[in-house]
C-alpha cells in the first residue's frame, strides 16, 4: 500500500529516506521526519484501535501529547516491548513494529464491537461496579477478563536490553517548552549569562512554529526557530533538550525530566548508548511555556475516524505533508481554527463547509476563507457524523447556546473529515503538580494558573496569551524576568516583526445541542480514552455526584494515561451545565505527575540487576562461598543460611550442625551484629538511660546482655555490651536494628540530655566476628590465642583482649547457644586468615560452620529470644518473663520505664512468651499459627496468642516452639489449639521457654 | 523534594540526604513518674497537625548526622528557617506576603 494521503510536496520530512514499518502485522512506509501518527494517516490507516468500554473503531486525532486514542504498543522484539506509545509522540524508524493495545479478533472486525453496540444503552457509567460487585470476592476473576477485553498494553516478558539512567542538575532558569514563547524566553534567559535549561517534548523546537502560516520579519516562523537554535547552542552556560518531557513539577522548584535519547533511532538504542533518561532538575526559577491544547467539540458520533482536531489536520498538512482525508468540514466557534481551511485549499483539497457556531464571524481569518469561496455557515455546528469506520458525512444545524437546542433540520454533507476546534486551553498541568488551583478566566475560555509560592512565570499560551506577537513578548519579558530574579543582569533585545491578525472573541461552546437530546442522541464522547460520554456525564450528576473529583471518579472521565488532556475541560463544562453552576464554581480535579506515562526503565535508572540495592558482605564471604552456604538475605547482609554437605537438604544440615555444636564445637560467622563503639565521661549513664537493666557497676573487661525499649515500654532491641573501659563501651545490636539504635541514641544525646558527654560510632563493619561455640571451642581456641581461657581467669560475660592466630582480637565469652561460646572479634581486614588458621586447628575438632538456620535453632532451644521474630512492638521485658533484665530501682527513669507502668502493661492477661511442645512431636507448628484454649468454639474463634518460632530439635529428638499466649507463664502445662487454614488443627502443651539446659551448666564450665 | 538548609554544614542540600523526625520542640517530662497515665500519653502520641506554619525535628542522616529544627509550611512546603536544638524559631506566623493557603495546595 503506497502513502494514499501522502502531499505531492510540503512538510519538514525527507522524503529522499523511506522508512519501512509495520502496524498489525501490515507493512507500510513513510519519511523520515514522519511520527508514527503521520506515516499511519499518510497509509490510509483510519483505525489505530478499537475503544475501551464500547469497542467501537478508532482513529487518531490529535498530533502531540493529549491524542487519546492512538495510544500503541511498540516493540520488534518481546524484549522490547512499549506499551502506552502514543503514534502522535513516537518518531518514524526503519523497521518500527506497532499494534493496537486491543480489538480481537483485529482492529477492523471486532467482538467486542458487537457486544458494545448491543449492550451500549446497557453500559452507563459505574457499570463494572454496579455489575460485578456481587460476590464480593469475584471482582478479581471478573477484573482479569474486564481488562484483557480492553486491552490496556502490556509489559515485556523478557528483561529489557537497553539502558537507562539517570541524571542530576542545577540550573539558574528551566524553561520549559520551546514552542515561541519558550525561545524568547530561552533567548532572554540565555544572553544574559544565566544557566539555561530548554527542555521541549517534541522532535524537535518550534512548537506551533513549526506549522504556523504565520511569518516572523516576512521569513518563515521556522527559519527564525533555526536562528534562535543555532544562537542557544552557541551560549555555554545553555543547555538544549529536545524529546524531553518535564513531567514533574516537584516542591522547591525540582523538577523531573524524561529524555527519549534513542526511542527515534531504533527498536534498540545503539549498542554503548543509553536509551533514556530522567533529568533530576533544581531550578532557581522555572519559565512555565507549555503552550495549549485545542479542545474539541463535543457531538455525535465525534468518535469515529476521520474527527479530528482543526489544529491536528493543519500539523499534518503542514509538517508532514499529509492531508487525513479529502472532503473536509469543519466546525468551530473561533477564528484560530479557519487555518484549516486555509491549509486545505493550500494543499489543493475541497473544503466541503464551515459550521461556525458564531452568528456574525468576521475576523481576518474568517474572511480570507470566505474571499476563497468557502461556504461558512454561522450560527451552526456539525451535530452529528456518520460513519463507521470512516466518517462519510456531517450534519450541521442551526444551534442556539443559550437555550442548548437544535434549531434547524440541518443538512447532512458529504465528507470524510470533520475538524473541529472548541477553543483552547492552557496546558496547566506541571503549573498545578503542586496544587495550585488554576483560575477560570472567561475571556479565553480556559483555566490559567493561579498565585503560587514556586518561583516561577508563566509564559505564552499557558498564561492566556494566544497570539503570536504577544506570546513571543510575553516569553521574552518572562525569560529575563526569570533571569534578573536568578541574579543575572538582562540584555536588551529585539523581537522579530509579526504581522498581527486580530481574532475575534471564541464562543462559549462545549457540547453541540442534538435534536434528540443528550441522553437519546448518538454517543457524543468526551474522553475517547475511556469511553466517557456527554450523557454519562449527566447521568452521574443526576445520580448525586456533584463533586468534580467524583464525577471523575464515578465516570472514569479522565482517568485513562492521557489523563483526560482532551476532554478534562468539556467533561467540567458539561456538569457544570447539568448542575446548573459555573466552570469555575464547579473547579477542576487535581493534576498530578507525570505529565505523560513513563517506561519502567526510565524510572529505574541503572536501579535493576545487581544495583537494585547496595549488598553487604562479611569479610569472610568468600570463604562461605567455598565452603558451599547457602546464603539468606538480613537486611542489606548476604548471611549464611546452612552449609550443605551433598545430597543434604535445609533439615538435614541444620540437624548435623546442630548436633556438631551440642557435641563438639561449631563456628558461625557473627560479623553482621551492630557494633556501636560507645566513648565519653557519660558514658555509662547514657547506657542506664537508654537499657532497662542497670550499667553502673559493670566493670572494665564485664560485659553484659541488655534490652532496649521505646517510651512506650517495649522492646525494640537487644545484645551484649561489654566494658572496654570506664568511658568506654561497645554496643552490639541485632543485625537488622543497627542503624535504627545508632539513630536513637543520637536523637536522645542530641534532643533531650545534649549535657551528657557521650559519643557513638558506628563499627559494625570494622570488625569481623567469629563465633566459636560448643564444648570444645575453649580446647579449639587454646590452640590458636596465647589468652588465659581457664575457667576462673576468664568467666562467664566476660572477655579479653589477645592474639588470636596472631592478630590482636577482643574475645567475648558470651553465648547465644546456650553452650560454651568465645566470640572472636578482629579487625575485619585479618579475619579471613585468622578464619583459616581456625578452621585449620578445628579440623581435630570436627569444627563445623553453621548457619543462621541451625542459630535460629540453637537459642530457641534455650530460650533466647529474636527482637522482631518473637517480639513485635507490643512486647514489654516482663512479657518475655525478663524481668530479670529491668532495672527497677535505677535512680533516672529511664527510656520505657514510665511506658511499661501504665496500667495496660501491668494486666496479668497479657500475651507472655512461653515454649511449645506440640503432643505429636513429629509435627512442626507452622510460624505465625494463631492460638486458641477451645478448638471446638464456633468461628470467629478467640484467639489468644501466636506461634513466633518453631524447629524440629535435633537435640530434644521433637519439635518445639515459643509463643505468645495469654497469661500464658500461669498455664504451663495447659493446652493450646493452632487451628491451621486446610481445617487441621494441632495441639500443643504450654511449657517453659527454656528446652535445653535450663539451669546454665553447659554454658558456665 | 525539598531543599534544606543544614544550620550544622550550613549547606543547602536535597531532602535526600535527611530524615523527618516529627514535631519539634516535645521536650521528655523531667520526672515521667510524676505524669499520669494520660499525660504520658498525651507525651507519647499526641501531635499538632496544624495547616500552616509548623515546626519539625529533622536529622540530617546522610550528612552530619546532627539533628536540628525546620520551621515548614505544611500548606505550601515553604520552608521559612532551619536552628539548631535549643534554639528558639524565629517565624511562629506566616510572613506577610506569602501566598493566601486558598491558592496553594489543596486537597
Amino acid at each position: 500500500m503506497s502513502q494514499v494521503n501522502r502531499l505531492p510536496n510540503g512538510g519538514r520530512i525527507d522524503r529522499s529516506k523511506t522508512l519501512s514499518f509495520t502496524f498489525n502485522g501490515q507493512h507500510y512506509t513513510g519519511y523520515e521526519g514522519d511520527t508514527l501518527a503521520s506515516a499511519l494517516l499518510a497509509n490510509g490507516v483510519d483505525i489505530i484501535g478499537r475503544s475501551f468500554k464500547y469497542s467501537r473503531p478508532r482513529g487518531i486525532i490529535a498530533a502531540g501529547a493529549e491524542e487519546p486514542n492512538a495510544v500503541l504498543q511498540i516493540g520488534a522484539s518481546e524484549a522490547t516491548q512499549i506499551p502506552n506509545v502514543r503514534a502522535t509522540q513516537q518518531a518514524l524508524y526503519p523497521g518500527l513494529v506497532a499494534t493496537s493495545t486491543n480489538g480481537w479478533p483485529n482492529v477492523n472486525s471486532d467482538m467486542m464491537g458487537i457486544l458494545g453496540k448491543v449492550g451500549g444503552k446497557l453500559m452507563p457509567p459505574g457499570f463494572y461496579y454496579k455489575t460485578f460487585m456481587y460476590p464480593k470476592a469475584f471482582w478479581m476473576t471478573y477484573e482479569k477478563y474486564i481488562r484483557k477485553a480492553a486491552g490496556l498494553g502490556r509489559s515485556p516478558l523478557e528483561n529489557d536490553p537497553d539502558t537507562y539512567d539517570y541524571m542530576n542538575q542545577h540550573c539558574d532558569v528551566l524553561v520549559v517548552g520551546a514552542g515561541p514563547a519558550g525561545l524568547a524566553a530561552a533567548l532572554a534567559a540565555g544572553r544574559s549569562g544565566a544557566r539555561v535549561i530548554l527542555a521541549d517534548e517534541q522532535e524537535e523546537f518550534g512548537g506551533s512554529l513549526l506549522d504556523t502560516r504565520e511569518t516572523l520579519d516576512g521569513q518563515p516562523a521556522a527559519d527564525w526557530v533555526a536562528k534562535v537554535i543555532a544562537e542557544l547552542q552557541g551560549l555555554p552556560g545553555v543547555t538544549l533538550l529536545p524529546r524531553a518531557t518535564v513531567n514533574g513539577y516537584h516542591d522547591h522548584n525540582f523538577l523531573t525530566i524524561h529524555q527519549r535519547l534513542a526511542d527515534h533511532l531504533g527498536d534498540r538504542a545503539p549498542i554503548g548508548t543509553v536509551r533514556q533518561r530522567v533529568h533530576r532538575v533544581r531550578a532557581g526559577r522555572v519559565v512555565l511555556a507549555t503552550g495549549t491544547h485545542e479542545r474539541p467539540l463535543v457531538y455525535g458520533n465525534n468518535d469515529v475516524p476521520g474527527n479530528l482536531l482543526a489544529g491536528a489536520v493543519s500539523v499534518y498538512v503542514r509538517r508532514y505533508g499529509v492531508a487525513p482525508g479529502k472532503k473536509l468540514v469543519l466546525s468551530t466557534n473561533n477564528d484560530h481554527a479557519y487555518r484549516v481551511v486555509l491549509d486545505w485549499l493550500d494543499a489543493g483539497l475541497p473544503v466541503v463547509a464551515v459550521a461556525d457556531a458564531r452568528g456574525n464571524p468576521r475576523g481576518a481569518l474568517v474572511e480570507a476563507a470566505r474571499a476563497r469561496g468557502v461556504r461558512i455557515l454561522t450560527g451552526s455546528a456539525v451535530i452529528e457524523a456518520r460513519g463507521t469506520k470512516r466518517v462519510t458525512a456531517a450534519r450541521v444545524a442551526a444551534i442556539d447556546t443559550q437555550s442548548m437546542k437544535v434549531t434547524s433540520n440541518g443538512e447532512w454533507l458529504d465528507c470524510d473529515l470533520v475538524a473541529s476546534s472548541g477553543g483552547y486551553s492552557p496546558v496547566v498541568h506541571l503549573a498545578s503538580h503542586l496544587g495550585g488551583k488554576p483560575v477560570w478566566r472567561e475571556d479565553i475560555l480556559g483555566f490559567v494558573p493561579g498565585d503560587a509560592p514556586q518561583k516561577r512565570v508563566c509564559v505564552g499560551g499557558i498564561n492566556g496569551v494566544f497570539g503570536l506577537a504577544d506570546a513571543l513578548a510575553d516569553g521574552f519579558e518572562g525569560g529575563a524576568r526569570a533571569a534578573a530574579e536568578a541574579g543575572f543582569k538582562v540584555v536588551e533585545g529585539v523581537l522579530p516583526q509579526v504581522l498581527a491578525k486580530p481574532e475575534e472573541p471564541t464562543l462559549a461552546l462545549f457540547l453541540v445541542p442534538h435534536d434528540k437530546g443528550t441522553a437519546r442522541a448518538p454517543k457524543q464522547f468526551v474522553d475517547q480514552q475511556n469511553d466517557v460520554t456527554a450523557a454519562a456525564i449527566e447521568l452521574a450528576t443526576r445520580e448525586g455526584f456533584e463533586s468534580v473529583e467524583h464525577v471523575k471518579r464515578y465516570t472514569a472521565l479522565g482517568f485513562g494515561t492521557d489523563q483526560g488532556k482532551l476532554g478534562n475541560i468539556n467533561g467540567l463544562a458539561i456538569a457544570a451545565r447539568s448542575r446548573g453552576i459555573t466552570i469555575p464554581e464547579m473547579g477542576t480535579t487535581m493534576f498530578r505527575p507525570n505529565y505523560t506515562p513513563v517506561t519502567f526503565g526510565a524510572v529505574a535508572g541503572r536501579h535493576c540487576g545487581h544495583l537494585f540495592e547496595p549488598v553487604r558482605l562479611t569479610a569472610l564471604h568468600a570463604w562461605h562461598v567455598k565452603h558451599g552456604a547457602t546464603f539468606e538475605d538480613v537486611g542489606q547482609w548476604k548471611r549464611p543460611w546452612y552449609f550443605p554437605k551433598r545430597g543434604e537438604d535445609l533439615h538435614a544440615a541444620v540437624a548435623r550442625e546442630c548436633k556438631a555444636v551440642r557435641d563438639s564445637v561449631g563456628l558461625l560467622d557473627a560479623s553482621t551484629l551492630g557494633k556501636i563503639d560507645i566513648q565519653g565521661p557519660d558514658a555509662r549513664e547514657f547506657l542506664n538511660r537508654v537499657y532497662t537493666n542497670a550499667w553502673s557497676k559493670l566493670d572494665v573487661g564485664k560485659a553484659r546482655y541488655g534490652l532496649m525499649c521505646k517510651e512506650d515500654g517495649m522492646v525494640f532491641d537487644d545484645g551484649v555490651t561489654a566494658c572496654l573501659a570506664d568511658n568506654h563501651f561497645l554496643m552490639t545490636t541485632t543485625t537488622g536494628g543497627a542503624a535504627r539504635v545508632l539513630q536513637w541514641l543520637e536523637i536522645y544525646q542530641q534532643t533531650e540530655w545534649p549535657e551528657l558527654k557521650v559519643y557513638f560510632t558506628s563499627v559494625t563493619d570494622h570488625w569481623a566476628t567469629l563465633t566459636l561455640s560448643g564444648p570444645n571451642s575453649r580446647k579449639l581456641l587454646a590452640e590458636v590465642t596465647d589468652i588465659d581461657l581457664g575457667k576462673d581467669a576468664f568467666p562467664f560475660m566476660t572477655w579479653k583482649e589477645g592474639l588470636v592466630a596472631g592478630v590482636p582480637a577482643r574475645v567475648f565469652r558470651i553465648s547465644f547457644t546456650g553452650e560454651l561460646s568465645y566470640e572472636v572479634n578482629v579487625q575485619a581486614d585479618y579475619a579471613m586468615g585468622v578464619l583459616e588458621k581456625i578452621a585449620e586447628a578445628g579440623k581435630a575438632y570436627n569444627l563445623t560452620p553453621y548457619g543462621t538456620e541451625t542459630m535460629h535453632v540453637l537459642r530457641a532451644e534455650k530460650g533466647f529470644i529474636i527482637v522482631g521474630q518473637d517480639t513485635d512492638g507490643s512486647v514489654t521485658p516482663d512479657d518475655l518473663n525478663m524481668g530479670w533484665a529491668v532495672g527497677r530501682n535505677k535512680p533516672f527513669s529511664w527510656i520505657g520505664w514510665r511506658g511499661m507502668n501504665r496500667e495496660d502493661c501491668l494486666r496479668e492477661d497479657r500475651k507472655q512468651l512461653v515454649g511449645l511442645k506440640p503432643v505429636d512431636p513429629n509435627t512442626v507448628l507452622p510460624e505465625g499459627a494463631q492460638l486458641v484454649f477451645d478448638p471446638k468454639q464456633p468461628i470467629p474463634m478467640d484467639m489468644v496468642g501466636h506461634v513466633t518460632s518453631s524447629y524440629m530439635s535435633a537435640t530434644l529428638g521433637r519439635s518445639f516452639a515459643l509463643a505468645v499466649v495469654k497469661g500464658g507463664l500461669k498455664r504451663m502445662g495447659e493446652k493450646v489449639w493452632a487451628p491451621l487454614v486446610d481445617g487441621g488443627v494441632i495441639e500443643a502443651e504450654i511449657c517453659a521457654s527454656v528446652f535445653v539446659d535450663p539451669k546454665n551448666e553447659r554454658q558456665n564450665v | 523534594m525539598l531543599q534544606i538548609f543544614c544550620p550544622h554544614c550550613a549547606e543547602l542540600r536535597s531532602e535526600e540526604e535527611f530524615h523527618a523526625s516529627g514535631q519539634a520542640h516535645i521536650p521528655r517530662p523531667l520526672d515521667p513518674a510524676a505524669c499520669t497515665d494520660e499525660q504520658w500519653g498525651t507525651y507519647m502520641f499526641f501531635r499538632d497537625n496544624p495547616r500552616g506554619i509548623h515546626h519539625e525535628l529533622w536529622i540530617h542522616a546522610a550528612g552530619c548526622r546532627q539533628y536540628f529544627n525546620a520551621t515548614r509550611d505544611t500548606v505550601t512546603y515553604e520552608i521559612f528557617e532551619t536552628y539548631k536544638i535549643g534554639e528558639k524559631p524565629q517565624v511562629t506566623a506566616k510572613p506577610a506576603g506569602a501566598v493566601p493557603e486558598a491558592a496553594a495546595r489543596e486537597e
